[in-house]
């Protein structure tokens, strides 16, 4: 199962390290993994999400918990969270049917169409994984030509 | 006030007097203070490993962190495997590397290595001071890390610029917001364990190293006299409760006594206290402590959990879980158990074994028969293993950090130099090191320490000239084919420590061991007891790796008695 934990650690040189490090080291599979500012300038925020099972989960956060920088470890649950991951996707053109198909696409997901030229657009999606996820299903047989996805940032529902 | 001199002056204001270390190009600046400063100094060793192995077994003594220093490349990489051991077995050590100057930091400068990032696994954290101002907070903070919550090893990397810097800002903030050990039982979780012990058949304590960590050795005293219960140890537990004790069973696990391991195995209640259940602990996981449910106290939460099912989990200082449990069951009044305590000492009789031989060559059993009448409450160091084994499943060692071994990391040649750094930190107690030919070899350039600061400690080598653990292993798993295990008769250990101008002893006759221990201790100076021991013999009974308790064999375990 997914598991999504946010994670407030100390800005400084190498946490990341630290952190990615003890994912490894001890066989936890990173998914994805964000780090931004906070309103605090010494702490970031990281958000990690990882496959595995309660009992792993709770190693998982028992060890962020360990390390020095962490100051705070928290599992963000889907039905208490609000989570989000920006996808930019570039998409070739083969003919001028398939183009119409494809801004059609676009639109009903939502996206935003950020470049585009005689092969190919390039759009920008915002949603859960599923959402990306399933638009990259549905225009995959015009051609993918490149995507970059940022991994999932999530943060708690304030009624949670 | 430069860099360097606030490295010296932190240590002293935080009462130091002694480090280990060896020299190099980054740290010159950092010796020289040494220089202008009488009240601390730094042994010299030979190796910088040693340096890191004295000072983590000076901590286990002590318990207060013991410090290393290195220079930069490759001294700082030869701390990294006592870094590890002290890291595996939770010993509070303060390592400084020198490192290249901050202008060169990442150009693979001449003895330029990348510390942080090798030793980040094997440390709780780290520190590189980028400017001078940063060096006493980093020696503050991490002093507070490496003994705080479950202890382990910091390390602190010093550019050589950052040491000639000034120091213009005196800053002595040392607090770290993620950093907040919680050492206080849940109180519910405490009454639950009281019940727990109340309402049980067949308790058992099973007591670690977290035990001695946390100085909790008198209140685990007070708490098995109450309940009355068996204890067991684990190898870094030897010595928190005294091993001639009625109650306790000794050591269990892989060579543990059988006694120990047949407890484990029909106790209906397991009360775990500082202790990881590693796998030379449990054996098969899932059927370790089968009939038992497990209360589980310790400092760290990450291992709760992590090895064993827990039913009552405590995660808290043992001292003072310990302390608020004697509380409980002082109100509630503590049963004991007397068909269980009647049965455990029945087959604890039947557990003694028979250490006399007059076998030449000389057996060890008979060798450690003859230790254990010379060594009374004075402090053993010892290598790994074959010999280690020996020295756990007998020796009686009746006081906390009077038993200084490797433990979870398992390294070769640890003994020499812990015994440099356990003499070091108590100097009146008399110090012994049981090692074997080949974990001896590994660390006896150390000798020089020795002779040099006059360090008096008692070597005794099980010498069988083979690397007999993994000649066991060898003879039991792989048909006795032997493959690069064979030392051979290299060096003659006498005349090697005569070369250091040590008293050095060759023994080959079972009758001449006492009289050359007595010999040795009347020594003023060190001495190498070189002694030579049946070379087919091995340490049993033993539990096969990943093997159900009742599957140890050998030694005992073939004698009368039904045990499992």
């Amino acid at each position: 199962m997914r598991h999504i934990i946010s994670m407030l650690v100390e800005n400084q040189p190498g946490v990341l390290t630290r952190i990615a490090g003890m994912f490894a080291r001890r066989g936890f599979n990173i998914e994805t993994i964000t780090v931004g500012k906070t309103g605090n300038p010494s702490i970031s925020k990281m958000v990690v999400t990882v496959l595995g099972d309660a009992h792993m989960l709770e190693q998982i956060e028992k060890q962020i918990n360990k390390l020095v920088d962490t100051v705070k470890v928290q599992e963000l649950k889907p039905e208490a969270s609000i989570e989000r991951e920006l996808c930019l996707l570039k998409i070739a053109i083969p003919d001028n049917k398939s183009k119409q198909d494809i801004l059609k696409y676009a639109d009903i997901y939502k996206t935003k169409v950020v470049d585009i030229d005689k092969k190919s657009v390039t759009v920008q999606i915002v949603g859960e994984s599923d959402k990306i996820d399933s638009f990259i299903e549905l225009v995959r047989s015009y051609g993918i030509k490149d995507i970059s996805r940022t991994g999932v940032t999530a943060i708690a529902r304030s009624n949670g | 006030m430069k860099g360097s001199e606030a490295i010296v002056s932190t240590l002293v204001d935080k009462g130091f007097d002694v480090t280990f270390g060896f020299p190099g190009g980054t740290v010159i600046p950092l010796f020289d203070a040494f220089l202008d400063n009488d009240k601390i100094r730094n042994i010299l060793v030979r190796h910088e490993q040693a340096a890191a192995h004295a000072a983590d077994a000076y901590a286990r003594v002590l318990g207060k962190p013991g410090i290393c220093i290195a220079t930069s490349g490759p001294g700082a990489t030869n701390l990294v495997t006592g870094i590890m051991n002290a890291y595996m077995d939770s010993s509070p050590i303060l390592a400084f590397g020198g490192q290249v100057s901050t202008n060169l930091i990442g150009n693979d400068a001449f003895q330029e290595s990348d510390m942080i990032g090798i030793t980040m696994p094997i440390t709780k954290h780290s520190f590189q001071p980028r400017n001078a101002d940063e060096i006493i907070p980093a020696i503050l903070k991490g002093l507070r890390i490496a003994t705080e919550g479950r202890p382990g090893p910091v390390y602190i990397d010093l550019p050589k610029d950052v040491q000639c810097q000034e120091v213009k800002n005196l800053n002595r903030n040392v607090k770290i917001a993620g950093f907040q050990p919680n050492l206080h039982g849940n109180p519910v979780q405490i009454r639950k364990a009281a019940e727990a012990i109340n309402n049980s058949e067949r308790p058992l304590f099973l007591a670690g190293g977290g035990v001695s960590l946390s100085n909790a050795s008198a209140e685990l005293g007070r708490l098995v006299n109450m309940v009355k219960a068996p204890i067991a140890t684990t190898l870094m537990g030897k010595g928190i409760f005294p091993e001639d004790h009625p109650l306790c069973l000794g050591m269990v696990g892989m060579h543990g006594r059988r006694i120990a391991n047949y407890a484990v195995l029909k106790c209906d209640l397991l009360i775990a206290i500082g202790c990881r259940f590693s796998d030379r602990i449990t054996g098969e996981l899932s059927s370790f402590a089968e009939n038992a449910k497990v209360i589980h106290i310790d400092v760290d939460p990450a291992e709760i959990g992590k090895n064993v099912k827990v039913d009552i989990p405590i995660v808290g200082d043992a001292r003072l879980v310990i302390s608020d449990l004697i509380n409980v069951l002082s109100k509630t009044g503590a049963k004991s158990p007397s068909a269980w305590g009647k049965r455990i000492k029945e087959l604890a009789e039947m557990c003694k074994c028979n250490l006399d031989y007059d076998t030449t060559p000389i057996s060890p059993r008979r060798l450690i028969k003859d230790l254990r009448g010379i060594i009374k409450d004075d402090i053993v160091c010892t290598g790994v293993g074959q010999h280690q084994m020996y020295a756990a499943h007998y020796l009686r060692i009746r006081k906390p950090r009077h038993f200084i071994t490797s433990g979870g990391a398992g390294t070769m040649g640890f003994g020499l130099p812990a015994a440099i750094g356990a003499k070091t930190a108590k100097p009146e107690c008399e110090v012994y090191n049981l090692d074997g030919d080949g974990s001896f070899a590994m660390t006896q350039q150390e000798l020089g320490t020795i002779k040099e600061e006059n360090i008096k400690v008692i070597t005794a080598i099980f010498n069988n000239e083979y690397l007999g653990m993994v000649r066991q292993w060898l003879d039991i798993f792989f048909d006795k084919r032997y493959s690069q295990v064979h030392l051979k008769k290299t060096p003659d250990f006498a005349k090697l420590a005569e070369a250091y101008s040590l008293n050095g002893y060759s023994v080959d006759k079972p009758g001449d061991i006492i009289p050359t221990l007595k010999e040795a201790k009347k020594n003023k100076e060190a001495s190498v007891l070189d002694i030579h021991i049946d070379p087919s013999e091995n340490i049993l009974p033993m539990l096969p790796p990943g093997g159900h308790l009742r599957d140890a064999f050998g030694g005992c375990m073939n004698s009368k008695g039904e045990f499992f």
